[in-house]
């Protein structure tokens, strides 16, 4: 049962992620890869993550996408029919080729000494997701998450800048 | 559960389509997604490690990754918007103000 709701996720994520880059129109490309977002929102779910799902949720196909769409709307381009819609296609798919025997070959053969930490499932499901991460980012990565609301700012005044016609 | 194997053919699937997407596309919203889409192919690969292993410390790095596509995003829509009101179009083919 779980096989086969893994196949299903699997075919929608893979066929809306080739959406996005064969459709012509940046609308439909985007609603695609919303549709891919919550594909793999549904793998977190099913990889006991439901907090880094949630977040997924609302990050990504929430505020990244709108603030895509919008920007897709706001210049309001003109689908161009006449004009070439890619360029290097061959050159392209075939290193794209390469880069997923390479990841693949890479990811599911290699042999890695990784560090192994004591969170099973049955762990997870008793305490609560949200708590154990929360305890992980405030106590051994406090440090990274303080250096992250630098990044963010450094962020906002870029854009705010960028976009300004004058300053 | 599935094996973790899954998991990382998908991921290498979804990384692999983002690759080809920035290389064939000429539109510089549509690249933009498919690097967005190569960014959530490393996170599932994260959090697939992460419950394999037993160790949280993979999804605490999918945090941080989400948070750099979102000043990503914010920072490269500005850049677009900021191109396309000088050049009035959004082909990276236009994009040749610095070529020599």
């Amino acid at each position: 049962m779980e096989t086969l709701f893994f196949l299903i996720v699997s075919f929608v994520a893979i066929v809306s992620a080739i959406l996005v880059i064969t459709c012509k129109n940046p609308i439909n490309s985007a609603l695609s890869l919303i549709m891919t977002f919550f594909c793999l929102a549904t793998y977190y779910v099913m990889l006991d993550a439901p907090f880094v799902a949630a977040v997924q949720v609302m990050v990504y196909a929430g505020a990244i996408m709108v603030l895509m769409v919008f920007t897709i709307m706001l210049l309001n381009i003109r689908v161009d029919a006449t004009k070439k819609h890619s360029h290097k296609l061959i050159l392209g798919s075939i290193i794209g080729f390469f880069t997923l025997i390479n990841l693949v070959v890479m990811l599911v053969k290699s042999r890695a000494a990784l560090p192994t930490g004591p969170y099973s499932g049955e762990m997870i499901r008793k305490i609560g997701h949200t708590e154990l991460v929360g305890r992980e980012i405030f106590i051994n990565f406090l440090l990274p998450f303080e250096v992250t609301s630098i990044l963010l700012l450094v962020a906002i005044i870029g854009a705010v800048i960028l976009a300004k016609k004058k300053i | 559960m599935e094996n973790l194997n899954s998991y990382l053919i998908v991921s290498a699937l979804l990384f692999a389509i983002g690759t080809i997407g920035v290389l064939t596309r000429k539109n510089v919203i549509v690249m933009f997604m498919c690097i967005e889409l190569m960014l959530n192919a490393v996170n599932l690969t994260f959090v697939a490690f992460s419950r394999h292993l037993g160790n949280l410390d993979g999804q605490v790095f999918v945090f941080f990754i989400m948070t750099v596509a979102a000043a990503e995003a914010a920072v490269g829509l500005a850049l677009i918007i900021a191109f396309f009101n000088n050049k009035e179009s959004i082909d990276v083919d236009d994009v040749n103000l610095m070529k020599w």
